[in-house]
């Protein structure tokens, strides 16, 4: 499968970017490492009659400390996010979620702004980003925005990024052995049935929130389940509720019934610090 | 058309593109390095498997013009000028790690990857760290036991080649 044939503009800057997305409009996608924009074009899910490579632009890269947050730049591939030494201090979960995405492979191309960006539902990184409360960071033509996780993502393989923004970097807290608060607890869970899969159903838990994946339209907090644990009652009685306000859907691997009861017991999984 | 320059297998090139050429196409097509396969084509198999500044890549969710001013490893380009084979092909051909062959190319340059970024694997790592690549002959212990037994040579020695390293620049 080959992708239809498109314009490819090399963006040296984020300023550069942006100028490049302002010129061509809507016809335009910004491409980093791919993974999720090249399959889509390859079966025409996708099809933008320019590319605008920013995996070039060094100003988007790289893992940083920022007063009492962790800031990531949106091309900093799942590889070097996993092996961060800093996050492995600061943001373990964020560390072992990347560890979780694809395979190897994947992990050397696929970024984090790309993951978020791309906004799917049942992926690592927008359900891990959902529990930690963070922050994307987003510049357009109105100059910088940050978006709280709660209000990025609107849909399946939907958010508010506009087609004229880019996003720039992500921001999450420090809440790791290194950290002046010392570690968040925090579990995570992914149900898969073949190697390299999106969850059937994932959970995230940090503190506490609680996120999942694959039970919605977008990841989702499970509210009733953090609200139980806000009122002190024990884990078992809390995941009981992790279902609560979900809309999975169905497909080959689960009906409605199976991903609640996935929801249940690997949110208890998470709040009880497993991650396997 | 756009120019791309880069390095395969240690050689410069220099070629007009198209920017919707994939690499594992332009690699197969244009430069007739036929060791990577075209598996499934959508990221899974990992037969299309090449190293990409010394780090393992699918080379089907790759575009040519991405690997502009990079360096690029084919299983051909593991082999020694006096025909030598390094150490992980050589692992795979003492421990029975290929039945038919297809993957195979992708599985060395995986098995390549996995050990310059971790020379001291476990079985499980090992398993773990081939997880992008399908096999659909061994059941996959021989090809375990062949990336182990290439960890176990290349300890000690540096037979890995210069462009088999990862470059520690920007990779984004």
């Amino acid at each position: 499968m080959i992708p239809a044939s498109f314009d490819y503009e090399v963006a040296d800057s984020a300023a550069h970017a942006l100028a490049l997305l302002a010129e061509h409009g809507e016809d335009a996608k910004l491409l980093a490492g791919g993974h999720s924009l090249l399959p889509m074009m390859k079966v025409r899910l996708a099809q933008p009659a320019v590319l605008i490579d920013i995996a070039r632009i060094t100003e988007l890269s790289g893992i940083a400390i920022d007063g009492d947050e962790v800031v990531i730049g949106a091309t900093t591939r799942h590889a070097d996010v996993a092996s961060s030494v800093l996050l492995k201090a600061e943001a373990p979960i964020l560390a072992y979620a990347a560890e979780q995405v694809g395979d190897p492979q994947i992990r050397h191309r696929g970024t984090i702004g790309g993951s978020l960006a791309h906004a799917d539902p049942s992926a690592d990184l927008p359900m891990t980003l959902l529990a930690l409360g963070g922050t994307i960071e987003i510049t357009g033509p109105a100059g910088t925005r940050a978006v709280a996780a709660d209000d990025f993502f609107t849909g399946p393989f939907e958010s508010v990024l506009g087609p004229d923004e880019l996003l720039t970097a992500v921001r999450v807290p420090r809440g790791g052995p290194d950290s002046p608060g010392g570690t968040v607890p925090w579990g995570y869970q992914k149900f898969v049935r073949r190697a390299n899969d999106w969850a059937i159903v994932g959970a995230a838990a940090y503190g506490g929130r609680v996120a999942l994946a694959s039970m919605g339209g977008t990841p989702l907090r499970a509210l009733a389940t953090e609200e139980a644990l806000k009122s002190g009652a024990p884990i078992d009685e809390a995941a009981q509720l992790a279902a609560e306000g979900t809309s999975p859907g169905y497909d080959f691997h689960a009906d409605v019934d199976y991903r609640e009861h996935l929801a249940r017991v690997l949110v208890k999984r998470a709040l009880e610090g497993k991650a396997d | 058309m756009t120019e791309i320059k880069l390095t395969v297998n240690g050689a410069t090139r220099s070629d007009e593109v198209e920017p919707r050429l994939l690499l594992i196409h332009y690699l197969r097509d244009s430069l007739g390095l036929r060791a990577a396969n075209v598996g499934c084509d959508t990221t899974s198999c990992g037969a299309c498997t090449v190293l990409l500044d010394g780090e393992s890549v699918k080379s089907c969710t790759v575009l040519a013009v991405q690997a502009n001013g990079r360096s690029v490893t084919t299983a051909e380009g593991l082999v020694a000028e006096d025909g030598a084979m390094s150490a992980v092909q050589q692992a795979f051909r003492e421990n029975h790690g290929l039945q038919c062959g297809f993957c195979t190319p992708g599985m060395v340059m995986a098995a390549t990857s996995l050990l310059a970024e971790n020379p001291h694997p476990t079985e499980q790592q090992v398993r773990e760290g081939l997880e992008g690549n399908f096999c659909r002959c061994t059941g996959y212990h021989n090809i375990v036991r062949s990336v182990l037994a290439a960890a176990g040579k290349l300890s000690g020695s540096s037979e890995m080649p210069a462009s088999e390293v990862p470059d520690s620049g920007v990779t984004a």
